[in-house]
């Protein structure tokens, strides 16, 4: 029987369970081999070659290639996890939670000292707060490009 | 006998562990949050326990996806602080208790709490921030710290009422130890705070003030929290607050709160602090 999943009516938000832990496990595993010094030397010098030496999935593999935090989680990736791959490249926490929403480093920044993002909207899919699908991806665009 | 004297509750952002390894503390950015440490950092030398009872999550740290517990006691020695990709934080080695820590893990599981017993793990931020916010950063932490690993990672945590339960139980494991000890409960996670995906960044303050509220004065009000109200209300990883249940759950029905501190943000989290004591608890 399919897990009981109450959760995704969440806007924005992919939650790690059963099925998500099984679907990334070895995304995730790769992501814990980043915590000894040595591996990640390894996968600086050579990503790609450093990523064929685990199970993963070509599109995990592309997903880390490309560090789209959202995709890696949709192929099972978790946040905990996928942080080792941020901190490998010097990011902090707060530059890795941006990410996910489209804003820039400076817009995000300013939310959180705003006093974060609202719950207002943002509890149910199909509301319209700023987490919810239709309203992706968050923060000003850059200015169209004219053609010369 | 030992006894419980108090719990504290704080949140244990990884970039505050940052900030005081980088000596950025007294940055404006950082200032308010300290600041609002600082009165708990002296009621701490006031009241310096012999033993620190630590609830904290672990981040795919000591436990990859290859084990999962869901509660984990630490009967070791002693705890090395773990590498979590920026390199091991310069913060010293956590010494445990490893006779309180094995005493209380034959009580609660003979109390029908089945612990997973850890002999070798190394500790994150979730362990070492609370402590640097609490005695700042010393050569040497000034007691013996008793880790207690809830899984927050993998869905489903433990609900809030088992935590809370656990508490009690854990209240009666220490009072049975023979030894004077003053113990104080120690626990870590929240408040709201999302990390991840396009809702990143949510904060609900009014969530949490009244979680602090019910905190102090109507815990069993608090057991009743499903896991989808803290996702929806409080974040994806706001869960991590069912961990403050297994301190309150230790500590007497009636309670004096000796000091709250809330902020937003510290990164991507709105920062709470209480401080609650035992009346029988001196």
């Amino acid at each position: 029987m399919a897990l009981d999943k109450p959760y995704l009516d969440v806007p924005g938000t992919i939650i790690f369970d059963a099925d998500q832990s099984r679907k990334g496990y070895w995304l995730n595993q790769f992501c814990m081999s980043l915590m000894k010094p040595a591996n990640r030397e390894r996968f600086k010098a050579d990503e790609r070659a450093y990523l064929d030496e685990w199970a993963m999935t070509e599109e995990q593999k592309q997903a880390v290639l490309a560090r789209d935090l959202n995709w890696c989680m949709r192929t099972g990736g978790n946040i905990y996890f996928l942080a080792k791959i941020g901190a490998t490249d010097a990011k902090s926490f707060q530059q890795m939670a941006g990410s996910m929403t489209g804003m820039s480093e400076d817009e995000y920044r300013a939310m959180m000292l705003g006093g974060g993002r609202s719950i207002e909207g943002n509890r149910y899919l199909g509301e319209d707060g700023d987490a919810q699908p239709h309203r992706q991806p968050q923060g000003a665009r850059p200015a169209p490009r004219n053609k010369a | 006998m030992a006894r419980i004297t108090a719990s504290v509750y704080t949140s244990h952002v990884p970039a505050i562990g940052a900030a005081m390894d980088l000596h950025k503390t007294a940055e404006p950015y950082w200032q308010p949050l300290f600041k609002g440490y600082e009165f708990s950092r002296q009621w701490m030398r006031e009241h310096k326990p012999d033993v620190v009872f630590l609830v904290y999550n672990d981040h795919a740290t000591a436990f990859s996806l290859d084990m999962i517990p869901t509660f984990a006691i630490g009967t070791a020695a002693q705890y090395q602080p773990a590498d979590e990709g920026w390199g091991p934080r310069p913060v010293p080695v956590v010494k445990g208790h490893p006779e309180l820590a094995a005493h209380i893990a034959q009580s609660v599981i003979l109390d029908e709490f089945d612990l997973t017993v850890v002999n070798r793990m190394e500790v994150d931020h979730g362990l070492t921030v609370p402590l640097n916010l609490l005695f700042g950063s010393p050569g040497e932490w000034p007691c013996p710290v008793i880790p207690l690993a809830v899984n927050v990672v993998l869905y489903p945590p433990p609900t809030g009422n088992r935590c809370f339960q656990f508490g009690r139980a854990l209240r009666k494991a220490i009072r049975s130890y023979p030894e004077d000890l003053r113990v104080l409960v120690l626990g870590t996670g929240g408040m709201s705070h999302q990390i991840s995906g396009p809702r990143a960044g949510l904060i609900n303050s009014k969530f949490d003030k009244a979680f602090l509220d019910n905190l102090s004065r109507d815990p069993k009000k608090l057991t009743r929290i499903t896991h989808l109200e803290y996702m929806r209300e409080a974040g994806a990883e706001g869960i991590e607050l069912v961990m403050w249940l297994i301190m309150r759950g230790a500590l007497d029905d009636k309670v004096d709160e000796v000091y709250r501190f809330y902020t937003v943000p510290a990164s991507n989290t709105a920062v709470g602090h209480i401080i609650l004591a035992n009346r029988s608890g001196k």
